[in-house]
């Protein structure tokens, strides 16, 4: 212990990475330990055991020898993952979260793990270390697993899939290096243009003329956002990458940090140069460890290179870039959120105005992009603004990558143009399966559905905004005639609901409301009554939540009333579900 | 200090750049509730009791933290905001177990006050009903986590006043909930310096002072709701 705080100097900020470490140790988090922690890093008792209990990854209580996860991402949900967690509930007599009374096995539940291929997905681990990850499981095959496991025999299971990329080749942008043999002449090349043959106003210049705007979610202009950070006053900025990904359904930030690391790494090392930051983080979704170790590498591999790290290319400029842990929190990839758990705090939303550009990590103007934002910097910077616009709609230029699961032949990400419609990448991921083609939901728990009359849409921003649901991050799951709306809205409600913070009343306590409504719909006792009081609640958080979690939770509800209201009428007329979900899952 | 003017349900009013808008409200006497609010803490614009319209602002916004600014044509008691406030006082008395009948702040509550100037006779959501407890250990304090509406009041006037950082927030979303250091009695903490000043800023009855019923702990929001009802009866 004394060697782990010594390697984090006892910063106070380090909170999260300490936690981290010291789960690794000791294999959960007593208070006699916690409350150690908090005198050696200076910090009031109180605040450490709220970090401590905010965050999922960490654990209160001991675990048992096995650890059984079930993932109920949107893709397992629908492949029956939360009534595998259900029936596995009932047949071992404990609630998910808890550990039997034995010791012998904990049960827990896992929103995605970018695994959506292999859906529904189960990962034990052992007391001893060894994680495996079994595809496709059903109750009984789960428990026969488990019976082995106690006597002492642990199935392989299967490799966590590496994702499948397809796509045409040539129209790949971010992803041109994914293909397996990554052409290590051309890394950091664009850096080196910017930093040697442009100043940061041509860098920021370049960005705006691209059209570039964020992949996160909200399709910020990018080059707007840089030159923001870089007139702020103010001698320390930062740089950040958000690689949080907590969206069920999405695995693009996941292709990329594992595929080309060095693209991330160099975009925010020209976004460094461009608004005069000298440090960045990377911040990696907790359920993504390969992720994080192939950024690590990727970092000392530039810095060994001079690629990275003081005095670049001879210029003065310096860049340097630390990997941070999530510790299993969505809201954590809302930016406000995202850097109060960057300085080791509750990952609570502050109000924005302020924005991160004027006053972000301890004050500074700090500049957050997604991690595919920043992956498409360096084609800019490389072949030119012009690059992006020959590709994409008059709005929405350059390419954008999706991952497709759900009821789809082939589950991966695909590279396309902007402006592609959801017929042709259905095309390309081999068509649907499991019945006709119903919608496609997109934006995850913050999104909406495209239904089937829509299917020739040209996807950008605003085609997606003027039919009630949102690009988002670019998952994009598809949904076959046999799924429920109804039971799919729940899905993301109850998400929502779990993902709260807590702090505003809409989200906190509107969440909750909303999710017994939809319970009561969904088992057969709803009421027309429950849906007007649904839809003024919708609006309430909508209206009044203070971050973009509670403002957007409403989007799959509203979206799907809008598209699919019969739907929530025949549930509510004769008490039961039309695609016959709800009343095999009326319980789960 | 740079003036500024806006005008707040039609009346033309002046304030300090800098100010907040429920600042320059108060100044004119011109109320809007608050529940998380607190003067002197720093705003957390949790509650959202105190949003109003700014014209040309897509959504409501926090009185409490939003910076008035130069040409603003705020509205601070709409039906659209009407509605709205009535809502999420509706939330919050069915997010736990308020009996006022037998809680030690009847009379004097800010939550209870502020739903009887909303008109709230009934409350449209299932009460949820939590099992909360009721932590008595402290010498002269008491919390009732069933009381308490998580505005945080406490928490930051404890660390941002006191210095002590008592009192922290555990858990997340539904099961957020306020504790002393590790989440331990509050009669063991360490850190309490026994001040008071949670149980004088809590709006509620969920932190009280043990002993016989007092009349009230009339902090200042209280005074405020009352004068806002005076002027909506006029
Ligand atoms: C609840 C919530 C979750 C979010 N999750 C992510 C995420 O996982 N990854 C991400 O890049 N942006 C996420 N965002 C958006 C970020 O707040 C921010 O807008 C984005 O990182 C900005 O980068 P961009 O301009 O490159 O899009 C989320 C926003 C909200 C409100
Ligand atoms: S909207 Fe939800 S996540 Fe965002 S601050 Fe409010 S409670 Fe927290
Ligand atoms: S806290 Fe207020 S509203 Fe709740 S029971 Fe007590 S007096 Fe009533
Ligand atoms: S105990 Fe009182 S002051 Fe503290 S959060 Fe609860 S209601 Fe607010
Ligand atoms: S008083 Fe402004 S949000 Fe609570």
């Amino acid at each position: 212990m004394e060697e782990l705080l010594a390697r984090w100097q006892r910063k106070p900020d380090a909170l999260i990475e300490i936690l981290h470490a010291a789960q690794q140790c000791f294999g959960w988090l007593d208070r006699p330990l916690l409350g150690m922690i908090a005198q050696e890093l200076d910090l009031p008792p109180s605040l450490v055991f709220g970090v401590a209990s905010f965050y999922h990854a960490f654990r209160l209580k001991p675990r048992g020898h096995q650890t059984c996860t079930v993932c109920t991402g949107t893709s397992c949900h629908l492949q029956g993952g939360s009534r595998l967690l259900h029936e596995l509930e009932q047949h071992l007599g404990i609630r998910s979260g808890t550990t039997t009374e034995d010791g012998s096995l904990t049960l827990e539940q896992v929103r995605c793990l970018g695994a959506c291929g292999m859906a529904p997905l189960v990962r034990i681990e052992h007391e001893g270390g060894g994680t495996s990850f079994h595809a496709g499981m059903n109750r009984d095959q789960v428990v026969k697993l488990l019976q082995n496991a106690i006597r002492g025999t642990h199935s392989k299971g299967v490799p966590l899939s590496p994702v499948a990329i397809y796509g045409d080749i040539h129209k790949r942008i971010v992803l041109e290096n994914c293909t397996g043999t990554a052409p290590a002449a051309g890394l950091y090349c664009a850096l080196e243009r910017a930093v040697l043959q442009m100043t940061p106003e041509e860098v920021c210049r370049q960005i705006t003329e691209s059209g570039l705007r964020g992949r996160g979610g909200a399709g910020y202009p990018t080059g707007r956002k840089w030159e923001m950070v870089r007139t702020a006053r103010g001698k320390r900025k930062f740089v950040v990458a958000n690689g949080d990904e907590g969206d069920p359904g999405a695995f693009m930030d996941r292709t990329l940090m594992e595929n080309d690391p060095d693209r991330v790494l160099e975009g925010m090392a020209i976004a460094g140069y461009a608004v005069g930051a000298a440090s960045g983080f990377v911040y990696v979704r907790g359920e993504y460890p390969l992720a994080a170790q192939r950024l690590r590498d990727a970092i000392s591999r530039a810095e060994k290179s001079r690629r990275l790290g003081r005095n670049l290319f001879g210029t003065g400029f310096s860049f340097n870039v630390r990997v941070r842990i999530g510790a299993g929190a969505f809201v954590c990839g809302e930016e406000t959120a995202l850097m109060a758990s960057i300085m080791g705090r509750r990952g609570q939303p502050v109000i924005r105005p302020p924005y991160p550009a004027q006053k972000g990590l301890w004050g500074n103007s700090t500049l957050i992009n997604n991690v595919e934002t920043f992956g498409s910097i360096a084609a800019i910077i490389s072949r030119g603004s012009e690059q992006l616009r020959v590709l994409g709609t008059t709005d929405s230029y350059g390419t954008k990558i999706f991952s497709l699961s759900g009821d789809v032949a082939r589950v991966g990400v695909i590279e396309v143009p902007l402006g592609t419609t959801v017929r042709e990448l259905l095309d390309l991921a081999g068509g649907v399966t499991g019945g006709g083609f119903k919608a496609a939901q997109t934006g995850g728990a913050s999104g909406g559905c495209i239904p089937a009359e829509h299917m020739d849409l040209p996807i950008d921003y605003e085609s997606l905004r003027d039919i009630g649901t949102i690009m988002g991050s670019g998952g994009l799951v598809v949904l076959n005639d046999t799924r429920c709306m109804v039971d799919v809205a729940r899905f993301f409600m109850r998400f929502c609901s779990d993902e709260s913070c807590g702090k505003c009343t809409p989200c906190r306590a509107g969440t909750s409301q909303a999710v017994r409504i939809l319970d009561r719909i969904c088992g057969g006792c709803g009421s027309e009554g429950d849906l007007q009081q649904l839809e003024e609640l919708c609006l309430l958080m909508q209206e009044t939540s203070l971050c973009g979690l509670g403002l957007a939770a409403p989007t799959p509800v509203l979206s799907t009333l809008r598209w699919y209201r019969h739907e929530y009428l025949a549930h509510i007329r004769q008490g039961s579900c039309p695609a016959g979900v709800c009343s095999r899952e009326a319980m789960g | 200090m740079k003036r500024i003017h806006l005008t707040i349900n039609g009346l033309a009013v002046t304030g300090k750049a800098g100010q907040t808008i429920l600042q320059v409200a108060q100044q004119h006497g011109i109320i809007i509730p608050t529940l998380c609010n607190f003067p002197g803490l720093a705003p957390a614009a949790s509650c959202r009791i105190c949003i109003v319209e700014v014209a040309g602002y897509p959504r409501p916004v926090p009185a409490c933290a939003t910076a008035a600014e130069q040409g603003m044509e705020i509205c601070t008691d709409s039906e659209r905001i009407r509605k709205a406030r009535r809502m999420i006082v509706e939330l919050l008395l069915a997010e736990r177990n308020h009996t006022c009948p037998v809680c030690v702040m009847d009379g004097a509550c800010e939550l209870q006050t502020l739903a009887k100037l909303l008109g709230i006779d009934h409350v449209r959501y299932g009460f949820i009903s939590p099992q909360m407890t009721l932590d008595i250990s402290q010498a002269r304090f008491g919390i009732d986590h069933n009381r308490c509406i998580l505005c945080r009041r406490c928490v930051r006037v404890c660390d941002e006043v006191e210095g002590a950082h008592t009192w922290d927030v555990s858990g997340r979303g539904a099961t957020s909930r306020i504790i002393s250091d590790l989440a331990e009695p509050w009669g063991d903490s360490g850190t309490c310096t026994d001040c008071g000043k949670c149980v004088q800023s809590c709006p509620t009855g969920a932190l009280f002072e043990k002993g016989p019923k007092k009349a009230g702990k009339g902090t200042p929001c209280l005074e405020r709701i009352v004068e806002w009802r005076g002027r909506k009866n006029k």
